[in-house]
């Protein structure tokens, strides 16, 4: 660590140190303003807090279990602890960041929401938030994606919202959201723009932030309760990184190593979504951090068998936890995860997201460099069933090969 | 018309509102994207443009990700950015038209990220040192890049920003801080592109933008037609024509672009009459 971090709050700007801030066309500028006053007085309003809470408890089923992985940890040698997030209502961890922003968009009088989603995770949270709460709800999602990941299509539409197909570029989560700006900048005066991770322009990277870091709050707390220490490792999955830095953020002053894992794709020489391992500095969708460029600036496009990590940028936070070295980031190949889907599906019964696979997969790999003492929190980010026919397709292929 | 003359009047920006003052019209800005539609096109459409009486070119740097651009600039920016346009062929194609003699204002349009790859203050000297009088980079509200604002001070390059009609005071205010040149007034919330009606609120939001910026006044964004160049008119001192111009062009044929374009500008200079 360069330095002790005692706190990682973004400054008035909302730059975590070269990172972050409010990159964005002049007639987003009043709304996120408004976003951010408003995010500020609700976050101190009692009333608002205990919708929240109300909400987290009875309707997402919160606090979410932390399970022992017995027969993971007796393969591996090591103690691993599940943060099960995919036990939560929808199946992940979006359901958390959309839930509070659908409550902050009813307090700002907006009535129509709009969202991107690569996976599918994060649109069907927002639609599941807008059928609650009744709000419209249009949901951007790129080609691509839209044929991977059917079932959460239907599963939107069965919600109620409006899946608006995106078919430029590489018709995946970068170009969605691209699509969903575009929205906002036209209807910016009665839409909410919930946006799925920690990415954007501030307010929404300490926003998205401050509403996951519930999944490290339990963690904690319930680690504490279980063994009466702190892991020594917490490690998760890092697409825009919301899941890892809500599992990171209360651990970040303790002497815990924090790791994200990131998407290799078909290898770092290759098509990859590696961005904090093999990007540079840069800015899009608002915010400077990591990026997946070419030498021009131009954007490059990304790649993962996991819909929710294809993109090519990543959280500002997780840019600055890294130059910072408060956390480490790795990568693990589209094999790779899919390794580690088998893995904990047949020890512990779960059927991980291919996005947390790749955790799963990275821990299975820096196992023996562990002490049979060490504790591990890995975060289940969510759950896989959306991926059943990606995951038959690819191993399809593989064995036929 | 209402902004004042006593900035400095040696550079082609302040030249040609000065001139145009006089005229009582407002200036016609065309917009096209760099290295488009061939790679080699934008010396002779630039040409072609200032022969025809626009008063002076916008130029778009290609960027992957346009996000306050309608689908008409999307993809004349990605067919650009695949026949290899990139932040230093556009420097060197503003040099090219600066040799031939071409001596109107050249501004440019883009998106921060490509400008950050190069080097914000690099970029920004070797643009002034290329011809180019002014810039506007979409995604970047003032205050949020220093290195490349001083860099713009210092080399005397006009930083372009805009507002938009949901810019309240307080943004007005701001904006006006840094703002030289001229001011680019969003006509619409949305993005770029071709509209059939101009904003009924853009008269309002004008008187709004006169309160706290005095400087002169572009309105772009939707304008396509030779009924809006008159409401601009009335309203501000520049209007710049994007997407119908960008349609225009991709919808000639090589052989009657030269025709279409000068057809165009004349049009929405009101000049087409007895011309069929």
């Amino acid at each position: 660590m360069k330095e002790k971090m005692k706190i990682s709050q973004p400054d008035i700007g909302g730059h975590f140190g070269d990172f972050g801030g409010k990159y964005i066309p002049e007639t987003l500028m009043p709304a996120v303003t408004e976003l951010e006053t408003c995010y500020l007085d609700a976050k101190n309003d009692p009333a608002f807090i205990s919708t929240l809470e109300h909400f987290l408890k009875s309707y997402v089923g919160r606090p979410t279990p932390l399970t022992f992985a017995s027969r993971l940890s007796d393969l591996l040698g090591i103690k691993v602890y599940l943060k099960r997030e995919d036990l939560a209502h929808t199946g992940a961890h979006k359901i958390n960041a959309a839930l509070a922003q659908g409550l902050l968009a009813k307090r700002m009088g907006k009535r129509r929401v709009i969202a991107e989603t690569g996976a599918g995770q994060h649109g069907v949270a927002t639609a599941t938030v807008c059928a609650l709460l009744d709000l419209d709800c249009v949901v951007y999602m790129g080609e691509e994606d839209i044929a991977r990941q059917s079932l959460n299509v239907f599963r939107m539409n069965l919600l109620g919202a409006e899946v608006k197909s995106v078919n430029a570029g590489s018709r995946t989560l970068k170009d969605a959201t691209n699509e969903a700006i575009r929205d906002w900048v036209t209807n910016v005066r009665d839409t909410y723009y919930i946006i799925g991770s920690v990415v954007g322009p501030h307010p929404y990277p300490m926003m998205v932030r401050d509403f996951q870091s519930i999944i490290g709050k339990e963690a904690r707390e319930q680690i504490l309760s279980e063994i009466g220490q702190l892991p020594s490792i917490c490690l998760a999955c890092v697409g825009g990184g919301s899941n890892a830095i809500g599992l990171f953020y209360p651990f970040l002053n303790d002497d815990v190593r924090l790791i994200g894992i990131e998407a290799a794709g078909e290898g770092l020489d290759g098509k990859h979504a590696a961005t904090i391992s093999k990007g540079s500095p840069g800015v899009l969708h608002g915010a400077r951090s990591f990026l997946l460029q070419d030498s021009w600036g131009q954007v490059t496009e990304a790649h993962s068998i996991s819909a929710g990590l294809d993109y090519p940028g990543v959280g500002p936070e997780h840019s600055w936890l890294k130059v910072n070295e408060r956390a480490e980031y790795y990568s693990i190949t589209d094999l790779e995860a899919l390794e580690g889907l088998k893995l904990l599906s047949e020890t512990e019964g779960i059927i991980p997201a291919l996005e947390t696979s790749h955790a799963v997969a990275f821990l299975s790999k820096i196992a023996p460099e562990l002490a049979n003492t060490d504790v591990v929190i890995l975060n289940v980010s969510g759950r896989g069933d959306k991926d059943m026919n990606t995951v038959a397709n690819t191993l399809g292929a593989v064995d036929d090969s | 018309m209402s902004f004042s003359t006593n900035q400095d009047t040696s550079d082609r920006i302040s030249k040609m509102f000065n001139k145009l003052q006089k005229e009582s019209r407002p200036a016609l800005i065309p917009f096209i994207p760099a290295g488009w539609p061939e790679f080699d096109a934008t010396i002779s459409i630039v040409k072609i443009v200032e022969k025809a009486g626009a008063d002076a070119i916008e130029l778009g740097l290609p960027f992957s990700d346009p996000l306050a651009d309608g689908v008409t600039n999307q993809n004349a920016y990605y067919e650009a950015i695949q026949q290899g346009t990139n932040t230093s062929t556009v420097l060197e194609t503003v040099k090219l038209i600066r040799k031939e003699g071409i001596e109107f204002p050249i501004i440019l349009m883009g998106y921060f990220n490509p400008i950050f790859a190069y080097g914000s203050a690099r970029w920004i000297r070797d643009a002034k040192a290329a011809g180019v009088d002014a810039l506007i980079i979409v995604d970047l509200p003032p205050g949020e890049s220093r290195d490349l604002e001083f860099a713009a001070k210092d080399s005397g390059l006009h930083l372009i920003y805009l507002v938009a009609p949901t810019s309240n005071a307080e943004r007005l205010k701001h904006v006006a801080n840094y703002a030289s040149g001229f001011l680019y007034c969003v006509s619409l919330t949305g993005t770029t592109g071709a509209r059939s009606e101009l904003s009924s609120e853009l008269p309002d939001f004008i008187q709004r933008v006169r309160e706290y910026i005095d400087l002169p006044l572009a309105i772009g964004f939707g304008i396509s037609e030779r009924k809006h160049v008159e409401q601009v008119g009335k309203l501000a001192d520049a209007a710049i024509i994007g997407s119908a111009f960008v349609r225009t062009i991709s919808e000639a044929s090589l052989e009657e672009r030269s025709t279409a374009i000068v057809k165009f500008i004349r049009q929405m200079k009101g000049e087409d009459m007895g011309i069929s």
